[in-house]
């Protein structure tokens, strides 16, 4: 298979979490997203029960690939940073150590240079556990001592799914 | 590429709908989508154009229930179907767990069911996979109409790996659970052999 399974873990998770609620504070943002570039939603803080997180992933994620398709046309590696402006609500969409997209949504209350320079000290610090969390999987995996939760599942477990 | 948070005990995984234009890969999600319990289902996003047709693609995400404390979560993806968004379609492919090749039964559709197919397996070859290595399933749409082919000379044609393959009329509904079944199933097999 072409890419790893991405995994996360407790401990990677709240590390995660802490950073981007600071970032929620620091750039004056109303919610913030982290979303796999397959579009599975990673973690979300902020007034997140507003929205819909499972579509925005998805979304999100359609988009960076459509801009990443139009960059590599025009003979770019990809538009590392996105910026949507609503009559209210703004977007501000980065991908974070290439493999990771950070999604800020903030108003009038922000601006986007307060939020690009927050992001900027963010994504950091997000890139390197995210660079963290795929080496303990890798070595996770070497030693064979994955506690990959369906290895015991049985043909019935996957049955009593569809009853 | 399946997702797997222990932090909130959740496994995500992608299936792909692929299909020439028109053989109802819409439709199937669709017909998922009304049928399903409110609780186990997000919002259905579909982005086509006026006359309804996949633009870049439809998405809906299912719960299934969980497994050994597990949330299994399904997200479904269409591609369009029209040749010429070949760009779009390689993108929905990305990080792919499981495909569908849903085939149009009508003899006139033929053709483009094998150029889609053939289409397929290159799109996949270009992001890494193999499609006989993927979880993949066949599905016969569009039985009800008077023009279809037999399975036999559709099986002949597009399944020469001999995989699991299911009759259908999406319009109807019939086939559909039984392909999504059956698909989800060879990607939780996948995942437990994977480790």
């Amino acid at each position: 298979m072409s890419n790893p399974q991405m995994v996360m873990y407790e401990e990677e998770f709240h590390e995660i979490n802490v950073v981007i609620e600071r970032l929620l504070q620091e750039a004056n943002a109303k919610v913030i997203f982290l979303v796999d570039k397959n579009g599975q939603l990673i973690s979300g803080v902020g007034d997140t029960e507003r929205f819909d997180t499972t579509s925005l992933a998805s979304l999100t994620a359609g988009n960076i690939a459509a801009t990443g398709g139009l960059a590599k046309l025009i003979g770019e590696k990809e538009f590392s940073i996105l910026f949507h402006e609503g009559e209210k609500d703004n977007l501000h969409i980065s991908i974070v150590g290439g493999r990771v997209i950070l999604v800020v949504l903030f108003d009038s209350r922000s601006s986007l240079g307060l939020v690009r320079l927050r992001v900027k000290k963010s994504s950091d610090e997000l890139s390197a556990i995210f660079d963290k969390l795929l080496k303990k999987a890798e070595d996770k995996e070497k030693k064979g001592t994955s506690d990959f939760p369906f290895a015991e599942i049985t043909d019935d477990d996957i049955d009593n799914l569809f009853s | 590429m399946s997702f797997i948070n222990y932090a909130s005990r959740e496994i995500n995984c992608k299936i792909v709908y692929y299909g020439p234009g028109l053989c109802g890969k819409t439709t199937n999600l669709q017909y998922v989508y009304q049928k399903t319990a409110p609780d186990a289902k997000g919002k259905m996003i579909s982005l086509a154009t006026e006359t309804e047709r996949t633009l870049f693609f439809d998405f809906l995400p299912l719960a299934l229930g969980e497994i050994r404390g597990f949330k299994t979560r399904f997200h479904l993806y269409t591609v369009p179907g029209q040749v010429f968004y070949d760009a779009s379609r390689k993108l929905i492919l990305k990080g792919v767990d499981g495909v569908v090749f849903v085939a149009d039964s009508q003899e006139e559709r033929i053709d483009a069911n094998i150029e889609s197919l053939d289409n397929l397996r290159f799109n996949l070859k270009e992001q890494g996979y193999d499609l006989d290595k993927l979880p993949y399933v066949i599905q016969y749409n569009k039985r009800d109409l008077p023009g279809a082919m037999p399975v036999e000379e559709m099986r002949r044609d597009l399944n020469p790996t001999n995989v699991l393959e299911y009759e259908a009329c999406a319009t109807t509904g019939e086939g559909v659970f039984e392909t999504l079944k059956a698909i989800a199933k060879l990607i939780l097999i996948d995942l437990k052999k994977g480790k």
